[in-house]
């Protein structure tokens, strides 16, 4: 399948800009996503082709503009919803309790 | 733009997302969080270049397992106790004077995890990924390596089942170094392929 994933040789991306001094995760929520994809992968309900079919099934723009942890966390919501173990509407709520329990605060 | 600068386009909604989705895991008791504590530290800590550096400096010191090692990979670096996940099926890939190897994942981010730990950023890029096939040598260039003319440069791409580690060239004037030592020489980037090993001089610099 060819899609946003398909990167090589495409041209006008940029520079490369490697930076010495990168840390391994940098923000807490790309700890929690990469952890998160790495144990819900232990519950044996998909296998990597299917979790990288996931990411690779993102709008090919949208791929384009959001960060590697997000294609990370896309694909594994797409699995889940997909697999019956959450749904679409229990996520958006939790969202909405967590967003309006930390702007409490 | 870099990847770090979209996270904080996004970032209310994918933060918020994340903790949604651990939370009901958790509630539903599918994921223990200190499981994911665990799987963090050990990706964040323990798992990382030093273990590809400790199989390179042993493949230069002892001829007999540098053979090991570009016979069959996995179990050679198995050897030195460096297994798991996203390393099952290694090829090990020697540098020489005449042919220079650079490895990439142009369709994701495969990367050998039991040697090399988590890929930076550059390496999940879309700017490294589409162009590492396509101009080598100016990628290289963006590294500050530069190849004679008649050294050929092979890419691998990596795919889900096969990871590569670079082999790189052993530096001039490491005669009779400790494996130690040597393994101090070896960089990610030079298992990588974007980068060459350092010579001992450039060691005692700043170890970029």
């Amino acid at each position: 399948m060819n899609g946003g994933h398909d990167l090589g040789g495409m041209h006008g991306l940029g520079p490369i800009d490697p930076d010495p001094d990168e840390p391994v995760f940098h923000a807490e929520w790309e700890r929690r996503c990469f952890a998160l994809t790495l144990a819900c992968g232990f519950l044996g309900e998909w296998n990597i082709d299917m979790s990288r079919h996931a990411r690779e099934r993102m709008h090919p723009a949208k791929y384009l503009e959001t960060s590697y942890y997000e294609h990370w966390l896309i694909g594994l919501q797409t699995l889940l919803i997909e697999r019956g173990l959450v749904t679409e509407e229990e996520i958006n709520r939790r969202m909405g309790e967590i967003g309006a329990e930390e702007g409490a605060e | 733009m870099t990847d770090h600068d979209h996270d904080h386009a996004t970032l209310p909604d994918t933060v918020l997302r994340v903790k949604a989705l651990e939370s009901l895991l958790v509630e539903m008791g599918l994921l223990d969080p200190e499981a994911l504590d665990r799987l963090i530290d050990t990706y964040e800590h323990k798992v990382g270049p030093k273990n590809g550096a400790r199989v390179v400096a042993k493949a230069w010191s002892d001829p007999e397992y540098k053979a090991r090692l570009l016979k069959n990979a996995s179990a050679a670096i198995a050897e030195l106790g460096y297994t798991g996940r996203q390393g099952e099926d290694m090829v090990a890939l020697e540098n020489t004077d005449r042919v220079h190897n650079m490895v990439v994942c142009t369709l994701c981010s495969c990367y050998p995890w039991p040697v090399l730990g988590l890929p930076p950023v550059w390496y999940k890029s879309a700017p490294y990924r589409a162009r590492a096939v396509s101009d080598p040598r100016g990628v290289l260039a963006e590294f500050g390596v530069t190849l004679a003319d008649d050294v050929e440069i092979r890419v691998w791409d990596s795919t889900a089942e096969v990871r590569y580690l670079v082999l790189p060239l052993r530096p001039e004037g490491t005669d009779g170094m400790s494996e130690d030592a040597l393994a101090g020489l070896v960089t990610r980037d030079a298992m990588i392929g974007t980068g060459l090993a350092l010579t001992p001089e450039q060691a005692k610099g700043d170890g970029k």
